[in-house]
């Protein structure tokens, strides 16, 4: 009761003095309107990407090269949808309903990880996937394991788990095909090439161009910046094209000795707006898909509900009682 | 007159700021109100948390032991979800 009477300056010093003390802040702690609109934008467009993301990736289970590559990829793309429940989970309990979210993303007002706009046009893409895109969104994810906002820290460590197999699964991929025939080999460098830019545009405009990053990092939702994350992804991925004999598709990039770390080329910063605007070579077809899964699946919701309505009116059994958890 | 027994509520604390409601125990009360601070009462009484849930225990609805071998099956032969199913050469064994 003392937090809704006192002045919103107190609340705003108690928020404030949380996030200066790395406390997480929790669903039921008054916090700044733009924090909550800041988080909820990050959850919402995180949870979107885990769900369009499997797009790409669903186009190749039909085609994966063996049963085993395809058992594979199904248990992969199984995670991929949970990891978008933890996420819209999570957003929820800012008092936002999944429905608005959805709809928000059919609208266009929503947005999701640019990446899945590109095409999985062969079999080598499958392994890029893993290996860049989600390498890319590891490095992201450990970081945002610290976020403030509890719930989406809490759902980052839950996913980090998972993530692993997912990055390794795709190295692995890529590395067979690497040491393979030489058309089997030019099919990884050719999907490396498609991937390594976009890979590296997950991470944003750089810091000082980025609109919402000043902010988040003041708030600590977000925990390192940009430009951090996206040197750290190159110096971590560079030796492991190497390994496999692949070449990253930049002639500026160059170890630097005084940095410790790898110089690379400038992004293609063109092409990441017209992505972004819904100009990709995917856009529309990506949310095309998703509304018509959520149409083409309305029947089996609308019986299940159905069915519960009816067992309520004729007080069958089986409108799940609780059990007392089992005591 | 035989005095019928109060409802029983699962009481979940979190213990710290960032981390999840864990389940501590169980009481008897009238309402979700009077369970909230008898929680308090005997959860909370050495700074234990920083936030309190109680819930009906018949609202929870809990797998069966019995269906555990199907339910729960952990599908131990799929190890191909797991990374270090993925044998990888140390160079790039850090991943």
């Amino acid at each position: 009761m003392t937090e809704t009477s006192s002045p919103t300056d107190a609340r705003l010093a108690t928020f404030e003095e949380k996030v200066a003390n790395d406390q997480r802040i929790e669903p039921g702690d008054w916090m700044p309107d733009a924090f909550r609109k800041n988080v909820l934008r990050q959850m919402s467009q995180h949870a979107h990407s885990e769900v369009i993301g499997m797009q790409p990736e669903g186009n190749w289970i039909t085609r994966a090269p063996s049963l085993y590559r395809k058992v594979v990829l199904l248990a992969k793309i199984q995670d991929e949808g949970g990891h978008g429940l933890y996420l819209y989970s999570a957003a929820e309990t800012l008092g936002t309903s999944r429905e608005e979210m959805v709809q928000a993303l059919h609208e266009g007002k929503a947005k999701y990880a640019s990446i899945f706009n590109y095409p999985s046009l062969t079999w080598a893409d499958i392994g890029m996937i893993g290996w860049l895109v989600d390498g890319a969104a590891i490095v992201n994810q450990v970081s945002l394991q610290r976020t403030s906002y509890g719930p989406y820290s809490r759902a980052m460590v839950r996913i980090c788990k998972e993530e692993s197999f997912h990055q390794r699964q795709g190295y692995e991929a890529t590395m067979k095909l690497a040491q393979g025939s030489a058309e089997q080999k030019a099919m990884a460098q050719d999907a490396l090439d498609r991937w390594w830019w976009p890979s590296l545009m997950m991470f944003g405009p750089h810091d000082a161009e980025s609109a919402h990053s000043g902010q988040s990092m003041k708030w600590k939702l977000k925990r390192e910046s940009n430009d951090v994350l996206r040197q750290r992804f190159v110096d971590q991925t560079v030796p492991q094209a190497e390994f496999i004999g692949l070449k990253i598709p930049d002639p500026d990039l160059k170890w630097n000795e005084e940095r410790g770390s790898y110089d690379f080329g400038e992004i293609d910063w063109d092409e990441f707006k017209r992505v972004i605007a819904g100009n990709g070579p995917c856009n529309r077809q990506r949310l095309q898909h998703h509304i018509n899964a959520r149409q083409e699946g309305q029947w089996v919701r609308d019986a299940l509900r159905a069915y519960q309505r009816k067992r309520r009116t004729r007080d069958l059994p089986g409108d799940l009682p609780g059990n007392g958890g089992q005591r | 007159m035989k005095q019928q027994s109060r409802p029983l509520f699962e009481v979940f604390v979190r213990s710290k700021r960032g981390l999840d409601h864990r389940h501590v125990g169980s009481l008897h009360a009238e309402d979700p109100e009077q369970a909230l601070e008898y929680a308090r009462d005997v959860y909370l009484r050495r700074s234990e948390g920083v936030s309190l849930w109680v819930v009906r225990s018949t609202d929870i609805t809990a797998s069966l032991e019995s269906d555990v071998d199907s339910f729960l099956d952990p599908m131990d032969d799929k190890d191909y979800r797991h990374a270090t199913h993925y044998k990888l050469p140390d160079e790039v064994d850090n991943m």
